[in-house]
């Protein structure tokens, strides 16, 4: 654009305009200077990076991660309601896969992962060396990967639950997306999988479909046994499907210590975890009560999916269902609470 | 994702791409004009000649080199970089130096610092204002902006809000969508602003601007999260990043077509360049900043729910919590929200921009096509924003705090939990319903499964197949003249370059994979799409009864409709490719509609006059006098399946949209980032191949 006539005949409007400019610029600047004063003219702490929408109205708050499966919205559900109910916090949840949440929790976006299915990577990074994170210690649920076929197939095949017949079963689970082969089911990209390996390390005539999220998968196998039909895909326990649907698991060459450190040459089955709870470690020390409860909260797998199968089946909120079952578990849930001084 | 939503449920400017929508809803303006058909399409025919013969020439010196160092059909394993050590590298560095580093301590931790500050005050203030107060908030706004009938919607859908049991993540969206808005909106009129005065910065930033329209939002949240870490400010950023652009493209846009005769009198007047662009160009280009906060606002919400994958909270997380267990009803409710809030600030700010005030509320604001500034601007240069308005603000200012306070007093800030109303146990119902009897053995025409099997083996196999199984240098072939038949030389260029740097990033079957599925979802969405937009072009009471069904199809989360998909489709490719056609299909139906609509009057009356059938008039008159439109819909079309394809991978549609959720599920960002350049590669490829001569008119246009 051309530059502006040189001109002496400035109006007072224009001098208007100017003072005016002026002042909205002192406008500006001064709420940049407070913008700076608020965030501290200083370095911003990465470990202290909190919701935004935590402690709103003055109220005590915690900020729980759930990961996408109804187990953990089921830990969170109850976590949450005691908290809400019997110590006054209020408590916001965030939905995050399981990776990521480690990342959250070690940034304080969140407080506290209630159940975490083993990620040494993560655990040796922030647990150990940068102590940003602390352990919560043990859920009391023991968690398994598995490949499960139906149970009413299983009935009528008993030899499909050993791998080394899969491959004779391979065009009953043929699908259009499986291509000639047969088709082995995976979920989420999130969870821990070494299912590729392992189809090519057992020479299995398989193609693994991702599902790429639990809940498409989950919609794929009520499908399927709505229709009695074949199929075989990876799943793991406690999971409140196993009560909808019945499920057999395939037999894999067992696990041994150390046979899965090279994901490329696994051959075994997948190991029996114990869950684990980890809290956020500045969080673990100064929480008071409601981390006092998360340490103390450990319940079982057959309370965990009374909760589950409540939230997935009955298609009740997770908080509904946590007040129906805490109401029934009062003892169960009473010696979580921290005891008062 | 993608830019359904930020085309206007009401408004008539078809999305994204706006000049190239003026352009199109008013052909004469681009000289193409109603050009009798034969000689349009054979001077097409000669220009593709002249460009393809020199291309015929090049691509038979550069082949047989090509083949004799690289044979095989798929991309040579020489040409590919291995990106995988230096990303996982820089992606452990970060994460080691995140807490320590001065760049994060004093550069992006305050960015995000700030965020969540300025998140955190607007989330406090709409909290404090309890829901009385923001209701009447929202209606009196609405109010004096667009007239009583707006009015009414927007306290209806703000109750509704209220109603599905959403009022706390319907504050928590807001709050995140007003921060993002507004950087949005300034970032975006800054560099609007700059284009706008300096050409040579025009040039600069409008392939940027370009580009950043077609990309699905998916494509980049993995760095965004990488540096911020999941939360609210990575959220902010993803959402600025995608809704900043419309904003910058208009403002440029609306500065560079200022009325010349104006400009000329301002400056005979003696005036600084300031005082021109303050009392002249601004104002005058008012009816397109309006334009752009609208679009910048569809896109904001559009992010919401995608955003919520990134820990964004609010309405989003809810959608996504309800869909980790399978729950359509729920995530319905927590969808519906969203498509109410895209509807009413879309119609607020639409009517906003078409200048109607209470007394014009009545007619529609198809007035912020970007046609309208000419000659009633210099009447209201400044006008508009003050005269008579500012007593009526304050006023409504006055009110709203009054209600607020009476609320506050009467102790009633959240929405009381009586009055809400579960809707999630009838849509599951009906969901239930749906899929116990569509998925198979409906008599004669076979289930849905039945269908996207034979979908699956008859058009995906084949596709992928003949896709992957083309040798590479025939594909780039295919792919350039394809590009130049229909565009420039450059287009051409950069279309056959981003397809061969998704080879060199090492994943090209996967991006052919891709590829096939947007092209299957492509053709049935536009068979459907012309169809549909045919019938309702020539029935006023088809296109009233469409009109409610697509506005929610446009705004609605696709997350919403995934899981339904699957239900009726199984997991695979299929339900991905169905996700894509529900997702595109209104604005494909749209702008068909409106194109066909548009066909100069007197055309078809001198071809009734001389006693052509309906049919007759539909194919030789309308459908070619519509060309443009119907191109421009082809282009739209094919922007918005890629954005759903790639979410897609969440339903088992594999490729590269699983690498993308893989690698934000993991933390990788070798795959996740590799996937997301080879997604932008694809989305550059298909817009350049589909984009026809409107980019070239609007640059002869100078716009």
């Amino acid at each position: 654009m051309a530059r502006p006539p040189h001109t002496r005949t400035r109006t007072r409007a224009l001098a208007r305009a100017r003072t005016r400019t002026r002042a909205r610029g002192a406008a500006a600047l001064a709420s940049a200077c407070a913008l700076v004063a608020v965030t501290g003219c200083g370095a911003a702490d990465m470990t202290k990076q909190a919701s935004p929408y935590a402690n709103a109205q003055g109220a005590k708050s915690v900020t729980l991660a759930v990961q996408s499966w109804v187990g953990a919205q089921a830990n969170v559900a109850v976590v949450k309601y005691l908290l809400e109910h019997e110590l006054g916090y209020h408590v916001d949840t965030v939905q995050i896969d399981e990776v990521p949440a480690w990342d959250a929790l070690s940034q304080g976006r969140v407080d506290a992962i209630l159940e975490d299915w083993g990620h040494p990577e993560q655990e040796k990074r922030y647990v150990d060396d940068k102590k940003t994170i602390a352990s919560g210690g043990g859920l009391g649920v023991t968690g398994h990967i598995g490949w499960f076929v139906p149970t009413y197939f299983a009935k009528q095949h008993p030899d499909v639950t050993d791998w080394r017949n899969l491959n004779k079963y391979a065009d009953r689970f043929r699908t259009p997306e499986s291509g000639g082969k047969g088709q082995l089911l995976d979920g989420s990209p999130s969870y821990v999988t070494n299912d590729k390996a392992l189809v090519s390390n057992l020479n299995l005539d398989y193609q693994v479909v991702f599902a790429g999220s639990e809940a498409a998968q989950i919609t794929q196998i009520e499908q399927f046994a709505k229709e009695k039909k074949p199929f075989l895909t990876y799943w793991y326990k406690p999971q409140w499907l196993f009560e909808k649907v019945p499920m057999t698991e395939v037999r894999l060459p067992p696990y041994k210590e150390g046979c899965d450190a090279d994901a490329r040459k696994v051959a075994c089955a997948y190991p029996h975890t114990p869950l684990e709870k980890f809290l956020n470690a500045d969080f673990a020390r100064q929480g008071g009560a409601a981390a006092a409860l998360m340490k103390n909260f450990r319940w079982t797998t057959e309370e965990q999916n009374e909760v589950a199968l409540m939230i997935a089946e009955r298609k009740m909120s997770p908080d509904d269902a946590a007040a129906a079952w805490a109401k029934e578990n009062r003892p169960v849930w009473q010696k979580w609470l921290p005891k008062r001084k | 994702m993608a830019h359904a939503p930020t085309s206007t449920p009401t408004s008539t400017p078809p999305p994204t791409s706006t000049p190239t929508a003026s352009t199109a809803a008013t052909p004469a303006a681009t000289g193409a004009g109603p050009a009798p058909r034969g000689r349009l399409a054979s001077a097409l025919r000669a220009h593709a000649l002249t460009r393809l013969l020199p291309f015929a020439v090049f691509a038979a010196v550069l082949v047989p080199p090509a083949l004799t160092l690289w044979p095989g059909t798929a991309w040579p394993d020489a040409l590919t970089v291995d990106l995988s050590g230096p990303l996982g590298g820089a992606s452990d560095w970060i994460i080691d130096n995140r807490d320590s580093h001065p760049l994060f301590l004093y550069f992006f931790g305050h960015i995000s610092n700030a965020v969540v500050l300025c998140v955190r005050a607007v989330y406090l203030v709409l909290l404090g204002a309890g829901w009385a107060g923001v209701t009447a908030a929202a209606g009196l706004i609405a109010w004096r902006v667009a007239g009583v009938r707006l009015a009414l919607t927007a306290v209806a859908s703000i109750a509704v809000c209220g109603l599905l049991g959403m009022w706390v993540p319907t504050m928590q969206t807001l709050a995140l969508m007003v921060v993002a808005v507004v950087v949005s909106v300034v970032l975006g009129a800054l560099l609007g602003l700059a284009a706008g005065l300096s050409d040579r910065l025009y040039r600069a930033l409008r392939p940027v601007l370009d580009t950043m329209q077609v990309l699905p939002a998916f494509a980049y949240l993995l760095p965004v999260v990488l540096i911020f870490g999941i939360g609210v400010p990575a959220a902010v950023l993803a959402t600025v990043v995608y809704a900043a652009p419309p904003m910058a493209r208009l403002t440029a846009l609306g500065l560079r077509e200022a009325d010349r005769g104006v400009m000329e009198a301002v400056t005979s007047l003696g005036t600084t360049a300031r005082q021109r662009l303050l009392s002249a160009r601004l104002p005058l280009a008012r009816t397109q900043l309006l334009l752009g906060l609208n679009q910048t606002i569809m896109m904001a919400l559009s992010m919401a729910v995608i955003a919520s994958v990134i820990g964004a909270g609010g309405l989003g997380d809810r959608v996504y919590q309800a869909l980790a267990s399978v729950d359509v009803g729920a995530a319905l409710a927590a969808g519906l929200p969203i498509v109410l809030l895209a509807v009413v600030l879309d119609r607020v700010t639409a009517a906003a921009g078409s200048g109607s005030g209470p007394a014009a509320s009545g007619t529609s604001p198809s007035g912020t096509s970007p046609s309208g500034t000419g000659g009633d601007a210099g009447g209201r240069l400044r006008g508009a924003w003050v005269g008579p308005g500012r007593t009526g603000w304050v006023l409504v200012a006055v009110a709203a705090v009054a209600v607020a306070l009476a609320g506050r007093l009467a102790g009633r800030l959240n929405w009381p939990g009586s009055w809400t109303v579960a809707i999630a146990e009838p849509v599951n119902g009906a969901v239930d319903w749906m899929t116990a009897h569509l998925y198979s053995g409906v008599p004669v025409v076979g289930g849905t499964a039945d269908w996207a099997g034979r979908f699956t083996t008859w058009v995906l196999d084949p596709l992928r197949g003949g896709l992957q199984g083309l040798p590479w240098w025939a594909l780039l072939l295919v792919v350039a003249a394809l590009a130049l038949a229909i565009g420039t030389w450059r287009t051409a260029l950069t279309a056959v370059l981003a397809l061969a740097l998704t080879g060199v990033l090492g994943v090209w079957n996967p991006s052919l994979d891709t590829l096939s599925q947007v092209l299957a979802a492509v053709v049935v969405t536009l068979v459907i799409g012309f169809a549909t937009g045919v019938a309702a072009a020539r029935s006023r009471r088809v296109e009233a009864l469409l009109r409610p069904v697509l506005d929610v199809f446009q705004t609605l989360p696709q997350f919403v409709y995934l899981i339904p998909v699957v239900a009726l489709f199984g997991v695979g490719r299929a339900p991905a490719v169905a996700a894509a056609v529900v997702y595109a299909l209104p604005a494909v139906v749209r702008i068909t509609t409106q194109g066909l609509r548009e066909v100069d009057a007197s055309a078809l009356e001198s071809a009734r006059s001389l006693g052509a059938t309906g049919g007759q008039q539909l194919r030789q008159v309308q459908l070619p006098l519509a060309g443009p439109a119907l191109r421009l819909a082809v282009n739209q079309g094919v922007v918005l399946v890629l954005a759903v394809v790639i979410i897609g991978g969440l339903v088992g549609g594999g490729a590269l949209g699983y690498s993308v959720v893989f690698g934000l599920a993991q933390g990788d960002l070798a795959t996740g980032l590799v996937a997301g350049a080879a997604i932008v590669c694809l989305g550059l490829l298909l817009d350049r191949v589909s984009q026809p001569t409107e980019r070239a008119g609007a640059d002869r246009k100078g716009a």
